[in-house]
């Protein structure tokens, strides 16, 4: 059983007094792929060496399968580690930096090689297994590093960015295998990115931090649909989601020189909250170019994507919107158009200074 | 447009062309073989001198051309330089095998597991060269003398070992700092102990720094001169000291000081020939860091 649990884990940045992670508390399943995502500085990788036992946890505990990590050296948690710049024994050949950790246990060179052969297979490395690291493209490299981690069958894989170091095409591609790989496995992952379609791809559940604060910890649907604040809101999803903070009127919201309307139920919410403004949060796709009602906007851009086109606006007192349109109707620039929200669309309320979500 | 420009093109290639023929004689090359013939020619000519009779060494002009001949170097070692040559063997094996033992683990804790105190270490262990060795001398002489120890080669092992034990700390932490702390990392993720992680991986990567980091320190300790001659005398006596007995007082013999010089001189350049690359590199890295 390796369920992981952070329990007010917290990790202090050595030599100062800000916390690298602030009482970090997730609850992982056994078998579920979690990613950690975040921008630079959010603690995503100290989070994932504290479970390594890389780093020190500072405050509260993690458990591995019910069993407290404090105090226990990284060598003895039964994890094994992909990490961004691949860190494969240079002097040693695949076969054997594959089979290392096996020969530190004691395994035999029979059974040793049996394993570092099936694993060669899975991931299409056995024609480099008497090869030396340095001879090895980027990508191959990649794979004998997941090679590694796999042949120890381990209780947990922790993934520190694997991808960043590869060229896009072969991100994408790769990313679909490590999913595919981990769902046949069945190993609990804990995979850490600055790549938020990273993350919605790949993870059960993801977890998005920010300065060492957990936002929100949810699976990538309910974190698109129902972000929990405004900084969750405008980092998952891209282009990113809308957000202004607006003036509240009778009927709705005044963007730009126009009004968009609410449901009663918002308004209500808003109101209960005493607030005369509001940030607003709509995503691209819910807003449209409409002819006759709408906010007026100025095309100042249209990126065109082929099977879509976003076309950045802006309203008249200076707020900035991204909608999403066909690529064959798309506005031309410095056009004067309208936006409207779609009618289904979900607008999502923030509060304008904390950012918590409000409906 | 497209066509001028490829015209530009073809005109400033030939010029480039020849900039690269007309580099090959240019003055600084001159100068370096000047420079490089400057520093050889000494040490060429005292292992001609070697060769020759004495009375060939002594001729005015300097004779060049002449037919060599072994004799002096049988003379040397008729006249038994085999004591100093021990002498020095011994010291040098000894003080640069005991400098490795001290200063890998020193310069792997220096390196790869630092504390706050780490720069003041480094500091402590470099300012022992500082100090000139002609101040050192005097409470050297008297400590050893009165401790018993003058004329003992023992006494010379001890002292080329902390003579060269800051440099060799040096030098071989900035090839540890090389190793990416990664490394060490996914070794103790896979279940590696120290000391296993140590001799299977930090060490088969920091072997050619820890062999460049030996040899200077073996050819530091062969030719040091100034602790040799002031502590020893006779039964210690290592080869530098054991040269000046050549330099007689009654009229110089030069071929057979050539021959003995060759002699002193050959196990360094032997050494230095064998390890040049990894001494420039280490070396260099040196600056880096």
């Amino acid at each position: 059983m390796a369920s992981i649990q952070y329990k007010k884990a917290s990790c202090i940045y050595p030599g100062s007094d800000k916390l690298a992670v602030d009482s970090l508390s997730l609850d992982i399943q056994d078998g579920e792929f979690v990613v950690l995502v975040g921008p630079s500085g959010s603690g995503k990788s100290t989070a994932l060496r504290m479970l390594a036992g890389l780093e020190d946890i500072d405050e509260g505990h993690i458990e591995i399968g019910g069993k407290d990590m404090v105090g226990v050296p990284s060598k003895d948690r039964d994890i094994a580690m992909v990490f961004q710049n691949y860190a494969l024994y240079p002097n040693k050949t695949v076969a054997e930096n594959m089979g290392f950790a096996l020969k530190l246990r004691g395994v035999s060179a029979e059974e040793r090689r049996k394993k570092v052969e099936d694993a060669a297979k899975i991931l299409d490395l056995t024609e480099f297994l008497d090869r030396k690291p340095a001879k090895l493209s980027g990508g191959q490299r990649q794979r004998v590093a997941m090679g590694r981690a796999i042949v120890r069958e381990p209780q947990v894989f922790c993934m520190d960015e694997p991808l960043s170091n590869l060229d896009a095409k072969l991100r994408v591609q790769t990313r679909t295998q490590i999913a595919a790989l981990q769902r046949r496995l069945g190993t609990t992952t804990v995979y850490v990115t600055h790549d938020q379609v990273e993350a919605m791809t790949m993870g059960d559940r993801v977890a998005v931090l920010r300065f060492g604060k957990l936002q929100q910890f949810a699976s990538p649907n309910d974190l698109y649909d129902k972000p929990a604040n405004a900084f969750v809101a405008g980092f998952i999803g891209s282009p990113a989601m809308n957000l202004v903070t607006v003036p509240v009127t009778e009927n709705g919201v005044k963007i730009g020189d126009g009004t968009m309307e609410l449901e009663r139920a918002d308004l209500t919410k808003i109101s209960d909250a005493g607030l005369n403004e509001v940030t607003i949060g709509i995503r691209p796709e819910v807003l449209e170019i409409s002819d006759s009602v709408g906010v007026d906007v100025v095309v100042d851009l249209v990126e065109d994507l082929g099977s879509e086109a976003f076309v950045y606006t802006h309203a008249g007192s200076g707020v900035e919107l991204v909608a999403r349109c066909n690529p064959r109707t798309a506005p031309n620039l410095a056009d004067s158009v309208k936006l409207r929200r779609h009618p289904d669309g979900t607008v999502h309320l923030f509060h304008p200074k904390t950012g918590e979500r409000l409906n | 447009m497209t066509t001028t420009a490829e015209k530009s093109t073809e005109a400033t290639a030939p010029a480039v062309a020849s900039k690269k023929k007309s580099r090959k004689f240019s003055p600084w090359g001159l100068v370096a073989w000047l420079v490089g013939l400057g520093f050889f020619f000494p040490v060429f000519w005292m292992v001609l001198t070697a060769f020759k009779s004495e009375g060939d060494a002594a001729t005015n002009p300097p004779k060049l051309f002449f037919t060599p001949t072994l004799d002096q170097f049988k003379a040397v070692f008729e006249q038994g330089i085999g004591p100093a040559m021990l002498n020095s063997i011994f010291a040098t094996g000894i003080s640069t095998i005991l400098v490795l033992l001290l200063g890998v683990p020193a310069a792997f804790a220096l390196s790869l597991r630092p504390v706050r105190k780490t720069q003041d270490g480094l500091f402590f262990f470099m300012s022992t060269k500082m100090l000139p060795i002609v101040a050192a001398i005097l409470p050297l002489y008297v400590i050893v003398s009165n401790i018993g120890m003058l004329d003992n080669i023992w006494s010379l092992v001890i002292l080329y070992t902390s003579m060269n034990l800051p440099i060799a700390v040096w030098m071989m932490r900035s090839f540890f700092l090389e190793v990416p702390g990664e490394l060490l990392e996914a070794a103790s993720l896979d279940g590696a102990s120290l000391m296993r992680s140590v001799r299977e991986v930090i060490l088969p990567l920091v072997s050619p720094g820890i062999a460049a980091t030996a040899l200077i320190c073996v050819i530091f300790a062969w030719n040091e001169f100034f602790f040799a001659v002031n502590l020893t005398a006779v039964n210690a006596q290592t080869m530098p000291v054991y040269l000046v007995g050549f330099i007689a007082g009654e009229g110089q013999y030069w071929a057979v000081l050539s021959a003995a010089a060759t002699i002193t001189a050959l196990p360094v350049i032997l050494c230095g020939w064998f390890a040049q690359n990894k001494l420039v590199r280490g070396l260099s890295f040196g600056a880096i860091k």
